[in-house]
């Protein structure tokens, strides 16, 4: 009997962004399953933020089609889009986390906007208080994101990302001006969520450790450690493949061995950087 | 077709598309009506003293100015027809637009424009919410709302400082001054001087939101964002306020 195909979350169909005349991404082609994870990085400017925006529907191709669980999204209305986007949780950059709302405000806020999500009033309160205890920050309910340290601020934003459970998380350079202990805490938040939810995952990122960390480790729901994914004969069962942008364009995709192997001046920078 | 042409013709075209989105919205869910409120609290109570110091100084600083140009005619009594209808018709919407646009037009632009530099409008947009309707659409309605009657009240500040400098400084008879006032204005004095505040709230409200909207480039783009706001709202409510002024001044002119 054939093994079924997994299914296609997310697709790139030679896509071309532009602003004002200057390409941010060219003719960009690939693909993720479901389940799969892709690291996606790239030097400062490369386009990689504008992949993730444009995935999402917030950025629209000048040519190309973007399929997102299998609809093209390339040609929808806004209003269209949100129903799609209840689907995909995102962390900005910077966290972008409401600066006039409360944690608790922002982390439900999915929720309380969100009409295709359909959560009961009643249960808001509980899968916020959920999602924060996921990301550790119990105790930051009432506070505003200003109060919070730029670790704590991520980690909340890690928390609107993921309480309506969406089956696809983007994270947008989620360890950028982090030290590296937070940064840890950080991915490692990534890999618990990608681990227990079992989401489809892409990451944008210019450090090639949090890339390795993804690739190689898994959750630990025992201790709540991180541990080698081939620990104890344990296979990686995710199919984790590196993406690298130069200038818009796609230059490599590939496995971490690929990446490695790659004699391109411009990719060996990023796996020379970290000693992964 | 020059580059600068170019972007200013795409300019308009932008902001005339966020003016059909924010009227579009007026009548679509959801409302958001607490926004609403605090919008209107936050222009139209927190613009309240220096709207009423506003009119009251440019009432008395008309006065007396009027009271010595009118006294050269023998016709001094006659100030506070000069002063109401001024106020009424011109100064009173004019310089009430001007002191909200100073004040709120840069801080819904630095507002939206701090939101939308730490992608806080694109985590709206991803988190299924129009930017227009959460954050343009209530300040447009609640400035639409606020500054008539911010006008109304600048007016009869302004005349009663005028007031205040007829009967204390230039020792006119206060009754004398009141009654002019009043037979001073008529129905159309009161359509034209509520009419242009709220073409003037259009001006504060989506110039304000228009330019915070499309602020790129971190703090010091909040910061020009900021300063072009204040810049072209103040300079289109002087335009705008000709044109105004031009069409109704020619149906007088018509109707007589």
């Amino acid at each position: 009997m054939a093994a079924t195909s997994p299914k296609s979350i997310l697709r790139f169909d030679h896509v071309t962004v532009s602003f004002d005349g200057v390409p941010a991404l060219v003719d960009l082609s690939f693909e993720v399953c479901e389940a799969d994870a892709r690291i996606i990085l790239g030097a400062a400017a490369s386009g990689k933020t504008v992949l993730l925006k444009t995935a999402m529907g917030l950025v629209r191709p000048d040519s190309g089609s973007v399929y997102l669980f299998g609809q093209d999204i390339t040609r929808l209305r806004e209003q269209q889009l949100f129903d799609i986007r209840s689907k995909i949780g995102m962390l900005f950059q910077e966290g972008a986390l409401f600066d006039s709302l409360t944690i608790e405000e922002n982390v439900a806020y999915p929720l309380v906007n969100q009409k295709a999500i359909q959560c009961a009033a009643g249960d808001v309160e509980g899968r916020v208080k959920e999602a924060l205890h996921f990301v550790e920050l119990d105790q930051t309910l009432a506070q505003f994101p200003s109060e919070l340290s730029g670790g704590m601020r991520r980690r909340a934003a890690i928390a609107r990302a993921v309480v309506s459970a969406p089956p696809l998380l983007l994270y947008d350079s989620p360890t950028a001006g982090l030290d590296p202990i937070t940064a840890h805490t950080i991915i490692a938040l990534i890999i618990k969520e990608r681990d227990i939810a079992n989401t489809t995952t892409l990451m944008v990122t210019h450090r090639y450790q949090d890339g390795n960390l993804v690739a190689n480790f898994r959750y630990n729901p025992d201790n709540g450690q991180l541990i080698p994914a081939r620990e104890n004969g344990h296979q990686p069962q995710r199919r984790t493949k590196f993406l690298v942008l130069r200038d818009g364009k796609l230059v490599f995709e590939g496995t971490q061995a690929e990446l490695v192997a790659s004699r391109d001046p411009y990719i060996s920078k990023f796996t020379k950087q970290g000693g992964g | 077709m020059p580059r600068f042409v170019i972007s200013i013709i795409l300019a308009v075209q932008d902001f005339y598309l966020l003016t059909g989105r924010a009227l579009r919205n007026i009548g679509r869910q959801p409302h958001y009506t607490d926004d609403i409120i605090l919008q209107m609290d936050s222009i139209g109570v927190g613009s309240l003293l220096i709207v009423v110091l506003t009119g009251f100084f440019s009432g008395a600083v008309m006065t007396l100015q009027l009271a010595r140009a009118l006294a050269r005619w023998g016709q001094q009594g006659q100030v506070g027809t000069a002063v109401s209808l001024t106020l009424v018709r011109e100064l009173g919407p004019a310089l009430t637009a001007l002191m909200v646009a100073g004040r709120n037009s840069s801080g819904m632009a630095s507002e939206l424009g701090s939101m939308k530099v730490t992608e806080q409008i694109d985590a709206m947009r991803a988190l299924g919410t129009d930017p227009i309707q959460k954050l343009v659409t209530p300040r447009l309605i609640a400035t639409c709302v606020v500054l008539p009657l911010l006008t109304i009240i600048a007016d009869f500040v302004g005349m009663f400082g005028g007031y205040i400098v007829a009967v204390f400084l230039v020792d006119l008879n206060g009754r004398r001054y009141w009654s002019t006032v009043w037979q001073a204005l008529g129905w159309d004095d009161f359509v034209q001087g509520l009419l242009k505040p709220l073409v003037f709230a259009f001006v504060v409200a989506l110039v304000g939101c228009y330019y915070g909207l499309r602020a790129t480039g971190g703090t010091q783009g909040v910061g020009k964002a900021t300063t072009q706001a204040v810049v072209a709202a103040s300079v289109l409510i002087f335009v705008l306020t000709f044109f105004l002024t031009r069409i109704f001044t020619s149906q007088l002119v018509t109707s007589s």
